[in-house]
Parts: structure tokens; C-alpha cells; sequence
């Protein structure tokens, strides 16, 4: 089965959200910088909202819902809201450790360990 | 009001208000009025309403009961008998707070609240070093200072006013058990008075002497009062009289039935056996049948003499109480020394009162006395007047000289007592209180002003002390029994002539028994002789030391004036208001107790003795010869003692020289105290010594040894403690410490790190619920 070849289905959006999940873990992971960190974060965040969105669309299901289903769609609103509060105070953590350490990389904020 | 009613309420609340007093001045006693002098006070006025609650009682009592008329004559006792609060009942024993009131509780209670108002009035003045601070010259503190210490004013007032409490509620008491009670609170009394300058050796050994010796006596008392209960099974006077002296028998002397019983206790078991009345006596009518044999017999035993003996012993074990109380021989020797407590006590206790509490318990229980019981207290009566009147004769303290002279005044009550003179007893007791009192407080007026006690450092007071000497020589007529033979005399003259005639008309009757009336007789001319060597040596002559003498004053007014009404009572106890017959010997032939005016005779040990009826002494026959052979004996002591120590005929360190063996045996008062502390003191102290070395030795190396065991062990078990119980709690926390440790590294603060944890972490669940879940749900 070449999924290429197919027509589009949910599987492609759940392949789509799994690749940008993957990428952000990988941002996250891999960045030295805050902001970085952040973007992957926010990477992780809409790929989960892909999933939602996918899963809840009434056009995607096989059979026919007995409801309209915005169950994801609702989820995916409160995650993009969620984010931006993250982000904002992401940001403001940014900012703070910037101005006590002059610098935004991750590896330097370790001194909680001892 | 009915009399059955007013005279518990009086007579008790004149009991009660003492004891009010004495613990308001418990509580209160230093912050009354200044240094405590408002304590002195309110005992006075507690005595002082308890003297006229006594005397409006006694004017209802005479109200009620008019005097003479059924004299001698077998009238009906008038007693008021009766229970106030049930203590505690165990069986058929009950235990109560109750009262016995006839003519002789009456008039005892008007005399002791008399006496004690005049003493505690005396007190006043006497005790007022106690309201400064006080420097005991006679206690020596280890660094060679007298001893300096607070005054204690209020504690003084606060013993008399118990002390009265105690008294009134012996006099009062309504049973055996309540005169015990009171017996002793007068004996804890008496010990915390004589003990009252308690620094002093002397006098802490003077009170542990009073106490142990009463002790000593008292043991027999509770050894009758057992045979009493167990003989009567009750302990109240009006059941154990109507008992001992029923009515149906003429109130005759009768040994009770279960006395009887007691006594044939086997025999009441062999009818028992021989009549079964089934278990647990499920046939009562066979038990009837047993009870009526018994009753038909009890007549037979009695007359045998069963239970006799127990009654006889619970006559003599309250006897024995009395003679502990009383200082009769041979417990009389706690005393003396009894003179160390302040003057007062002396006269409130040892002379008025308490000692008194003896015989009046004798002629309480009079009804109970066996003829060989009486025989035994005339006996005991007689050796005790004769002994301590030859020590008072060689005595130079002049305390020691009134102390002896109680002694041998009780032993004169006791005497009459014993035979048949139940009134001529008391009335010596009630006229012996006043006159004993005023010598007493006279004494201690003298003590007071020279400071010594001792005689022979006196001499030629008269004219300093005039009232002093005035009252005290009123004190030693009466107590000689002065008076103008058959026409009129002092109070005691009245008293001595009952009990000598009394004597006289029992010698006639015994003459086996005459010696106690020759030996009564002598001790009249004892008394006339030390009473007066004690006057004269006192007050007449020169100063035989000039410091003491330019020191001596007259006592202030508030003790003079206890001393002149004192003598006037001494002067007038004896005498019948004029042209009536109202006073204190009709008062105390009526209070009489029933069955005891024909005497007693017929006793089961010793038949032959006959205690004869108290108004026979009062015939011409007997009364003329006797007061004549009274007066005279009185007069020659008087007259010796005159000839000795007034003007000087004889001298007496001469006869003290002469006669060197008699002097030293008196002087060493019988060798009675070397005597006891060789027979018993010692003994006593050498068993203590002994086991208190057996305590330190056995016991304690036994409790030691002990101690040293538990304590092994306790450090064995520290040592388990230590290395087992504590070594596994610490590795516990050890280990926990280094996994913590160890754990600690994994918490590097890389992000980065943390961030490919989670994911490994996962990518590791789905692995694993790729391999576990798929089977999980397919199975």
C-alpha cells in the first residue's frame, strides 16, 4: 500500500502531526538557545493539535456521526490558548535569566541541581 | 421548749462553737488583729458563749428536774439520750455521733466551760511574751545563741479552743465509741500543749511521755470496749445501762445474756448439735425449740457465774483507759513532767479537766463496774494518793508539787469510786477543778513574776504579790479541806469529809479493807502538809534570793481576776444556795445512776465484799467521827508544815539529813522513772537499736543488693539497645541517605538532558505497550 497513492485520509494527518511532534522533540532536544527551545515546544504543541483537529473532523470518519463532533476542534482552541500563555511566560523566564546571566542558553541555567 | 430538744441543742452548739473557733484560727489564726492577738480573743468569746449555753442548760435542766425531795430513794435517772448523725454501720454495729445528757453532763459542761473561760481569760495575760518575737533562754542553738523565734499567740488559742472542743465532746459523747474518739483528740491535745515550746528537749520529751503512756492505757481500753461490744453488741450508755442493769431485775447488776452466751458459747453448740435444725436452719421451728432450751438455761449459767468474767474485764479495760487518762499508778508518771507545757495548760489539762475526763468516764460507766472492778480501782486509788502525795512532800518545783497533788486528788476520786461513793468522787472532782485551777494559775502568776519555778529561790512574796497569795492560800485551804468541823467549810472540806466518810462507813462493812480509809486519812495530813510547805515557802519568810525577788510584781489585772473568781468558786462549790436545797452534790445524788445507790455487793469472785450504800455515810454515827478525825489529820499537817517552814521549829534539811534514805527515795519520786526506763524505756530502745541494725543490714543490703542487680541489667540492656535496636534504625537512614545520594546525580539541571529523557521515556512505554498492551487486549 503506498499511502502516497491513496487518497487523503486521516492516517495522512496523523503522519503529518507525528513528523512535526518528532521534529519539535528533536528542537527541543538539540537547542542550546531558549528561544529555540520554545519554538520547539510550540512545534510539539500544533502537532498534537493536528491529531485533535484530525481525529474531531466530521469529514474524516468512516461513518456517518451522530453528533457535528467538535470535540478535537474545541481541544485544538484551549491548546492554542494554553500556548500562548506558555509562551508568553516562557518569554518573561527568558527575559529574567537573560538579565541575571546575560546569556539565554540552556545549559548554563543548572544551578538549582545543588 | 421541750427539754428533749433544748438540751442537745444547747449542749451542742456550746460543743461546737470551740471547734469553730479553733478553725477559724487555723485558717486566719496570724492575720488576726495585731501579730494574731484577735485569736487570744475569739477563743475567749467561743468558751466564753460555750460557759453561758452550759449555764442556760443547766438552769433548764434544774427547771426541769427540781432538786432533792427523792433523795436516795429509787427515783428514775432523767437522761437525754440520742443520736445526732449516723456514721457508718457495720452489721449490727453502728457507729454514731450522739449524746447522753443527765444531771453530771450538765454540770460537767457548766464546769468546764467555766474553767476554761477563766483560763483562757488568764491566758491573755499570761501568753503575751508570744505576741513578739520570743528568745527561749533554755534552748541553746549550736552556735551557743539562745534560740530566737516567732511568737505563736495564735497557735495557743488555737490548741485551747480544741482542746475544749475535745473535752466538751467527751463529756457529751452518747457512746463508747465517741468517748474513744474524744479521749484520744484530748490526748493529741494534751500533747501538742505540753509540747508547746516543742525547742525544748524537756518538753518534746515530756509530750512523746504523756502520749506513749496514755497509749499504754488506752490499749486496755479498747481490749473493754471489745468486750463490751462483743458481750452488749451495741455501744451506746443508754442500751448498755438498760442492759447491764435491767429494769425488770430492780436495776440490779446483771450479767447481760450475751455475755452469757459468749461465755457458753460451746455448750449453746453442743444444743445446737443435738437439736438439727437442718441446713442453714431450714427448720425454724426446731431452731425455736434450740433458742428455748438455751433461754431456759441462761438463768443456770449466769447463776454458774459464765460471762461474769468478761463483764468484769470490760469494767476493768475501761479502767485502764481511765488510768492513763487520770495518771493513776502505775501510769501516772507522764504528769509531772506534763509541767513543762505553759502554766495554763497545766490548769486547763492537768488539772481541771482533762485528767479529769478519767474519772468522770469511771463514774460514766460506774453502772458497769463488778464489786471486784471497784475493789480494783479503790485499790489502785489508794497506792496512787499515797505515792504521789510523800513526792510531793520532798518536791521543790512548785509545779511539780501541784502536779503530784493532782495526782494523788485523782487518786482520791478514784478511791471513793471504788468504793460505793460515786457521788462523793465526783463531787471531789467537780470541787478539786476550781480549787486545782486557781492553784494552778496561782502558780503560774509566781512563775510569771520571778521567773523560776523553783521554790527554794522564792520566799517573801506576800507583800509583793498580795491578791496572788490571797487567792493562792484560799486555793490550799480548800484543797486541805479547812472549815470549822460540822458547821461550814470550803469546797473541798465537803468533798474530802464524803470521801472519808464514805470510806469509814466501807471500812466498817471490810474490815479486811480498813487500810484504805487509815491510808485515805493519812493523805489528808499529806495534802494539809505539802499544800502548805508550798505556801509558805512561796510567800512567807525572807527572800532567799534577792534578784528574783526585786523582780517579782503583781500579775496584771486580766489574770488576777480569773485567780478571785476562781477562789470564790473554790469557796462556794461545796455549798447549797441557802435555805434550798439547790447545789452541786443534790445536782450530782440526782444524776446518780440507776442501781448504784444500795451499793454493790455480792460479787462472783469475791462474795464477802460489800460496797455500802452511799447515803448510809451520811449518817451521825459515821459523818461526826469522821469529819472530827479529818480535821484533825488536816490540822496536823497544817500545823507540821507550820512548825517547818513558818516558824522555824524544825529544821528541814535537819530531817532531810536525818532521815537520808526516805528523803533520797522520795526526792528521786520512787525511783518510778529509773524504774520504767529500766524495765521498759530501755528494753524498748535496745530492741529499736537492734532492729534498726537488722534494717541497715539485712533489709537494706537485701534492697542495695537489688538495686545493684537492676542496675547490671539496665546496662546490659543499654548495651543490647545501643548496638541492636539503634544500629538498625541508623542503617535504615544510612541507606536511604546513600540512594538519595546516588539518585541526586540523575538530576543534572540540563534541559536538553531532561528533554531526551522524556522522549526516550516514551518511545520506551510504547515499545513496551507495543509488546504487552496488543496481547493484553487481544486476549
Amino acid at each position: 500500500m503506498n499511502p502516497l497513492a491513496e487518497p487523503v485520509h486521516l492516517t495522512h494527518y496523523l503522519v503529518v502531526g507525528a513528523v512535526l511532534f518528532v521534529c519539535g522533540v528533536t528542537c527541543m532536544a538539540a537547542k542550546r538557545n531558549a528561544i529555540g527551545v520554545l519554538m520547539g515546544i510550540e512545534l510539539v504543541l500544533n502537532g498534537a493539535n493536528l491529531n485533535f483537529v484530525a481525529f474531531g473532523s466530521p469529514y474524516l470518519q468512516s461513518t456517518s456521526p451522530a453528533s457535528i463532533g467538535l470535540d478535537g476542534q474545541l481541544m485544538a482552541l484551549f491548546v492554542i490558548v494554553l500556548a500562548a500563555a506558555e509562551a508568553a511566560m516562557a518569554l518573561a523566564i527568558a527575559l529574567c535569566f537573560y538579565n541575571a546571566h546575560a546569556t539565554i542558553d540552556v545549559d548554563q541555567a543548572d544551578e538549582l541541581k545543588r | 421548749m421541750d427539754l428533749e430538744l433544748l438540751l442537745p441543742l444547747l449542749l451542742g452548739l456550746a460543743w461546737l462553737v470551740p471547734l469553730g473557733s479553733f478553725a477559724a484560727i487555723v485558717f486566719f489564726g496570724p492575720r488576726m488583729g495585731r501579730a494574731g492577738r484577735g485569736a487570744g480573743y475569739l477563743a475567749i468569746g467561743a468558751i466564753g458563749a460555750s460557759a453561758v449555753l452550759s449555764i442556760v442548760a443547766l438552769i433548764a435542766w434544774l427547771l426541769a428536774h427540781p432538786l432533792g425531795g427523792d433523795h436516795g430513794s429509787h427515783h428514775a435517772v432523767h437522761a437525754v439520750a440520742g443520736d445526732w448523725y449516723p456514721l457508718a454501720v457495720f452489721g449490727d454495729l453502728k457507729i454514731t455521733i450522739g449524746y447522753y445528757i443527765d444531771g453530771l453532763t450538765v454540770a460537767m459542761f457548766a464546769m468546764v466551760s467555766v474553767v476554761a473561760l477563766c483560763i483562757h481569760v488568764y491566758s491573755l495575760g499570761y501568753m503575751h511574751e508570744e505576741l513578739h518575737e520570743v528568745t527561749d533562754p533554755l534552748v541553746t542553738l549550736s552556735d551557743g545563741q539562745p534560740l530566737k523565734r516567732r511568737g505563736r499567740f495564735h497557735r495557743f488559742f488555737q490548741y485551747l479552743s480544741l482542746f475544749s472542743f475535745s473535752m466538751l465532746g467527751l463529756v457529751i459523747a452518747g457512746n463508747v465509741a465517741m468517748v474513744f474518739v474524744f479521749w484520744e483528740l484530748v490526748g493529741i491535745c494534751s500533747y501538742l500543749l505540753i509540747g508547746f515550746y516543742i525547742e525544748r528537749k524537756s518538753a518534746s520529751n515530756a509530750a512523746n511521755k504523756a502520749f506513749i503512756v496514755n497509749r499504754v492505757g488506752d490499749f486496755g481500753m479498747i481490749v473493754g470496749m471489745m468486750a463490751l461490744w462483743s458481750g452488749l453488741g451495741t455501744f451506746s450508755f443508754d442500751e448498755i445501762f438498760a442492759r447491764v442493769r435491767p429494769a425488770a431485775n430492780g436495776h440490779a447488776l446483771v450479767v447481760p445474756d450475751g455475755m452469757v452466751r459468749a461465755a457458753a458459747s460451746e455448750r449453746i453448740a453442743a444444743i445446737y448439735r443435738t437439736t438439727p435444725t437442718g441446713p442453714g436452719g431450714a427448720f425454724p421451728g426446731l431452731q425455736n425449740a434450740a433458742e428455748a432450751r438455751i433461754a431456759a438455761l441462761l438463768p443456770g449459767w449466769r447463776a454458774e457465774g459464765l460471762g461474769y468474767g468478761l463483764l468484769l474485764v470490760a469494767g476493768l479495760g475501761i479502767f485502764c483507759g481511765c488510768v492513763g487518762k487520770s495518771a493513776q499508778f502505775p501510769l501516772h508518771v507522764w504528769l509531772p513532767d506534763a509541767m513543762e507545757g505553759p502554766t495554763p495548760v497545766s490548769a486547763l489539762i492537768h488539772a481541771a479537766t482533762m485528767v479529769a475526763a478519767g474519772v468522770y468516764l469511771v463514774g460514766r460507766f460506774y453502772p458497769v463496774f463488778t464489786p471486784e472492778a471497784l475493789l480494783v480501782i479503790a485499790i489502785v486509788g489508794c497506792v496512787t494518793l499515797l505515792i504521789a502525795a510523800t513526792i510531793a512532800l520532798t518536791a521543790t518545783d512548785i509545779k511539780r508539787v501541784l502536779a503530784y497533788s493532782t495526782v494523788s486528788q485523782l487518786g482520791y476520786m478514784m478511791l471513793a469510786l471504788g468504793v460505793g461513793g460515786w457521788v462523793a468522787g465526783l463531787f471531789h472532782l467537780f470541787t478539786h477543778a476550781f480549787f486545782k485551777a486557781l492553784l494552778f494559775l496561782g502558780s503560774g502568776s509566781v512563775i510569771h513574776a520571778t521567773g523560776t519555778n523553783e521554790m527554794p529561790r522564792m520566799g517573801g512574796l506576800l507583800k509583793k504579790m498580795p491578791w496572788t497569795a490571797g487567792t493562792m492560800l484560799v486555793g490550799c485551804l480548800a484543797i486541805s479541806g479547812a472549815g470549822i468541823p460540822l458547821v461550814i467549810g470550803l469546797s473541798g472540806y465537803y468533798s474530802k469529809d464524803g470521801i472519808l466518810a464514805q470510806l469509814y462507813s466501807f471500812a466498817g462493812r471490810n474490815p479486811s479493807h480498813a487500810w484504805l480509809f487509815y491510808a485515805a486519812a493519812a493523805g489528808a495530813a499529806l495534802t494539809a502538809f505539802y499544800m502548805f510547805r508550798l505556801w509558805f515557802m512561796t510567800f512567807l519568810g525572807l527572800p532567799r534570793d534577792e534578784h528574783v525577788h526585786a523582780h517579782a510584781h503583781e500579775s496584771p489585772r486580766v489574770m488576777v481576776v480569773p485567780l478571785v473568781i476562781l477562789a470564790v468558786f473554790a469557796v462556794v462549790a461545796g455549798w447549797n444556795v441557802p435555805g434550798t436545797a439547790l447545789g452541786l452534790q443534790p445536782l450530782l445524788e440526782q444524776a446518780r445512776p440507776l442501781g448504784t445507790a444500795e451499793g454493790a455487793s455480792h460479787g462472783h469472785f469475791l462474795p464477802t465484799l460489800a460496797m455500802p450504800a452511799e447515803h448510809l455515810s451520811h449518817a451521825h454515827e459515821i459523818h461526826v467521827p469522821v469529819t472530827l478525825i479529818a480535821f484533825t489529820v488536816g490540822l496536823a499537817g497544817f500545823l507540821l508544815a507550820s512548825a517547818m517552814y513558818w516558824w522555824r521549829l524544825l529544821d528541814a534539811d535537819l530531817i532531810g539529813r536525818t532521815f537520808w534514805p526516805l528523803y533520797e527515795f522520795l526526792r528521786n519520786k520512787w525511783w518510778f522513772d529509773e524504774l520504767y526506763q529500766f524495765l521498759f524505756v530501755r528494753p524498748v530502745l535496745r530492741c529499736a537499736a537492734l532492729a534498726a541494725a537488722i534494717d541497715r543490714a539485712v533489709i537494706d543490703g537485701a534492697a542495695h543488693a537489688l538495686a545493684a542487680a537492676v542496675r547490671l541489667f539496665s546496662r546490659f540492656d543499654d548495651w543490647i539497645d545501643r548496638l541492636f535496636v539503634d544500629g538498625a534504625v541508623n542503617a535504615t537512614a544510612n541507606v536511604t541517605y546513600e540512594v538519595g545520594l546516588r539518585l541526586r546525580e540523575v538530576q543534572t539541571g540540563q534541559l536538553r538532558q531532561y528533554v531526551l529523557w522524556v522522549a526516550a521515556g516514551t518511545v520506551g512505554l510504547f515499545v513496551l505497550a507495543m509488546f504487552l498492551w496488543t496481547y493484553t487486549l487481544a486476549g
